[in-house]
């Protein structure tokens, strides 16, 4: 039991770690992206390739003045930051980092918690994360604030159901909700992505809506809303904010790679004899998936133009909910079928 | 441990549930609500190994539903002026409607005294996804049937309030 | 109406296609031409270590030129401020003395010679309406400052330092 804890607690260190670690990074990268695709360079001034430019803007955020405006709901208006931040890093809980890890004689997992429901407490965090900036945006007395957060809360309530339905088809063929075994099912080459497409599709573009980033970055819209819900913000409070988006992109690529992309699996890792050097590989092959989707995520931004409002609605309402149902509808088929048929 | 727990789980969520009511600003009510909410989904999850229930008690109604309520009223933007003063007789109307429905709950809760040790018992993982379904699917399927009914109903509502104009459309 | 170039198109309200409407392709294609630019050769310059190449009629922060023995040019004639459209030169004219031929070219110099860089639009008519050669448009680029009281510049910061080039594109900025 002592032992156990004692590892699960070196496990939520490093998982927080890597997490603040690479939301820290996916800020210079989400620039030197940028810049690439528009024929820069990008920031290259702190340190070698820039790469101190991250702990640079950290330190300015800290050492920027605080303020809150008189006018501010004071409570509300420190706790939206808090929940944004607490719930983004919440979801990595459940997520599967490898496999096991077998070291004097002691198997150590690399997820901190196999609950059996992993997907919908994923889905459960995310929905927290609302209140963060609905309450952001109406605590701090701003009619620019309070239209970017009603944006950012509606849509996220709207995609947030064709995100589910899209989970479900996978569900269906896994027969579990649990995070660790729909990774460790897609063994070998095995993967998700070759059976649910159009489940990726519709997943992958409701990942973008939660996020809040470019095609559904409304919330923030620069043009209409000045900054959106973080309009009043200033200093580290912002700083969170926007942080929590970045580790957001990290957790959204992290679970779209294991629903998807089979998580640590990776081809011919059958024919490896050590397991612990197979799951040592994992983590790295896993971790390269996630580092493309959060590229992915920087490439559609730099490439996309922002959607109207009215064609947000649109396409979560009118075409990606159907298309989920029917999705799982066609899933549902074809497994009875196989089922009958074929068995 | 699990007393301890259990202790600071259920005064917590008694005090917030006390002070969805007592609190002055509407917005507040509503934060109140969702972390009674939360408080209960944790008394599911821990006590009662119920963990589907308390997660989607999580999604629906702290994740959805009380965000709708939030919207509504950060909308209405209530404040002490716009409220109207209440009249005497609704008062006392809500007081004596409260206590007679706090006289119905003690009197159904006073009956279900044992329940309690049942459901300590972890009846047969009754809150795991699996057991649910089956249980769903097959014991209380008229029942769940007619209540996905309900909901077609109150969605088909939604879609005629929607409508901009119901003599045209 | 002639078309000015070949890249114009008629706009048509016609119907989208499927494939068009489901924005697939284009989005794809989109993202094609993006990820092209992350290969191409970056335009950016960087600036303190490398500089962009000016313009053979570059104009710049002026000087007062010096002759080959040193000696100011300027005669005060006032041609240059009364060519200026922005009306941003000003100067006094004095006498030269005995003894100071080396100093000054003329018998007449500037005594004070003012120029408001916040006026100057750089436009270099001053260069051409001087008879003297006095006056020179450089490749210098005109520092910023805090202060406006600063960007009035006088004597000590116009004439060529002695010792310098004479040759006014030449010119190389003095430093210390």
């Amino acid at each position: 039991m002592e032992i156990l804890l004692f590892d699960k607690i070196f496990l939520i260190v490093i998982v927080f770690a890597v997490s603040l670690v690479i939301a820290l990074y996916s800020t210079l990268a989400e620039r030197k992206v940028s810049a690439f695709l528009q024929d820069r360079i990008g920031p290259n001034r702190a340190g070698t390739f820039g790469l101190l430019q991250p702990v640079a803007d950290g330190v300015k955020f800290f050492f920027k003045e605080d303020i809150i405006p008189s006018h501010a709901d004071k409570a509300l208006y420190i706790l939206g930051p808090s929940i944004s931040m607490i719930t983004a890093l919440m979801t990595s809980a459940v997520i599967p980092w490898g496999t096991y890890i077998t070291f004097s004689g002691r198997q150590v997992a690399m997820q901190i918690a196999d609950i059996n429901i992993g997907i919908l407490y994923v889905f459960a965090v995310v929905s927290i994360g609302v209140y963060g900036i609905m309450i952001g945006g109406w605590g701090s007395n701003n009619k620019f604030s309070l239209l970017g957060a009603l944006r950012a809360s509606s849509q996220m309530i709207s995609y947030e159901i064709a995100m589910g339905l899209s989970i479900i088809s996978i569900v269906m063929m896994t027969g579990s909700m649990s995070l660790g075994e729909i990774v460790s099912q897609q063994h070998g080459m095995d993967w998700n992505i070759f059976y649910q497409p159009v489940g990726f599709l519709i997943f992958c573009t409701c990942a973008f809506a939660e996020c809040n980033r470019t095609p559904f970055d409304l919330p923030e819209c620069e043009a209409e809303l000045v900054g959106g819900y973080h309009t009043e913000y200033s200093s580290m409070k912002l700083g969170l904010y926007l942080f929590s988006e970045y580790i957001n992109i990290f957790i959204s690529s992290a679970i779209m790679s294991a629903m998807f992309f089979g998580g640590y699996n990776f081809p011919f890792m059958d024919q490896i004899a050590s397991p612990n050097l197979v799951s040592i590989i994992g983590v790295f092959v896993f971790f390269a998936k996630i580092i493309f989707f959060i590229f992915f995520f920087m490439w559609v931004r730099w490439t996309i133009p922002r959607f109207r409002y009215d064609q947000l609605m649109k396409l979560g309402w009118k075409y990606l909910i159907p298309l989920a149902l029917a999705n799982i509808v066609i899933t549902g088929t074809v497994m009875l079928i196989k089922y009958q048929f074929f068995n | 441990m699990n007393n301890l727990l259990f202790l600071l789980l259920s005064s917590v969520s008694i005090i917030s549930a006390l002070l969805v009511i007592f609190s002055k600003n509407p917005v507040y009510s509503v934060l109140f609500l969702v972390l009674t909410f939360f408080t209960l989904a944790g008394h599911f999850a821990i006590f009662l190994g119920a963990e589907f229930l308390a997660i989607v008690n999580i999604i629906v109604y702290a994740g959805a539903i009380m965000v709708l309520f939030l919207f509504v009223i950060m909308l209405l933007n209530l404040n002490k002026e716009s409220e109207p003063t209440t009249p005497m007789l609704s008062k006392i109307s809500a007081i004596v409607a409260g206590g007679l429905f706090l006289l119905v709950l003690f009197a159904a809760l006073t009956n279900q005294i044992n329940a309690p040790e049942a459901l300590n018992s972890k009846a047969g993982d009754i809150g795991m996804v699996k057991k649910l379904g089956q249980v769903l699917f097959t014991e209380y399927l008229l029942p769940f049937e007619i209540s996905s009914v309900l909901f077609l109903s109150a969605m088909v509502g939604a879609v005629m309030l929607g409508k901009k104009d119901l003599k045209q459309g | 109406m002639q078309l000015l170039t070949n890249r114009s198109k008629v706009v048509v309200n016609k119907e989208m296609t499927l494939m068009e409407k489901l924005y697939i392709p284009a989005i794809f294609g989109g993202m094609m031409i993006t990820i092209k630019h992350l290969f191409r050769k970056k335009v950016t310059i960087q600036y303190p270590e490398q500089k962009r190449e000016f313009s053979k009629v570059y104009r710049g922060k002026h000087i007062l030129k010096r002759d080959e023995q040193g000696r100011e040019n300027c005669t005060a004639c006032g041609l240059c401020a009364v060519s200026c459209p922005a009306e941003a030169i000003t100067m006094v004219a004095a006498e030269r003395k005995k003894g100071e031929e080396h100093l000054y070219r003329e018998e007449k110099y500037a005594a004070n010679y003012e120029i408001n860089m916040l006026r100057c639009i750089f436009c270099g008519l001053c260069e051409e309406a001087c008879p003297k050669d006095a006056i020179y448009l450089t490749e210098e680029l005109m520092p910023a400052n805090y202060d406006r009281s600063n960007f009035i510049y006088g004597k000590d910061k116009l004439v060529q330092p002695l010792g310098t080039s004479a040759h006014p594109k030449t010119y190389k900025p003095y430093t210390k």
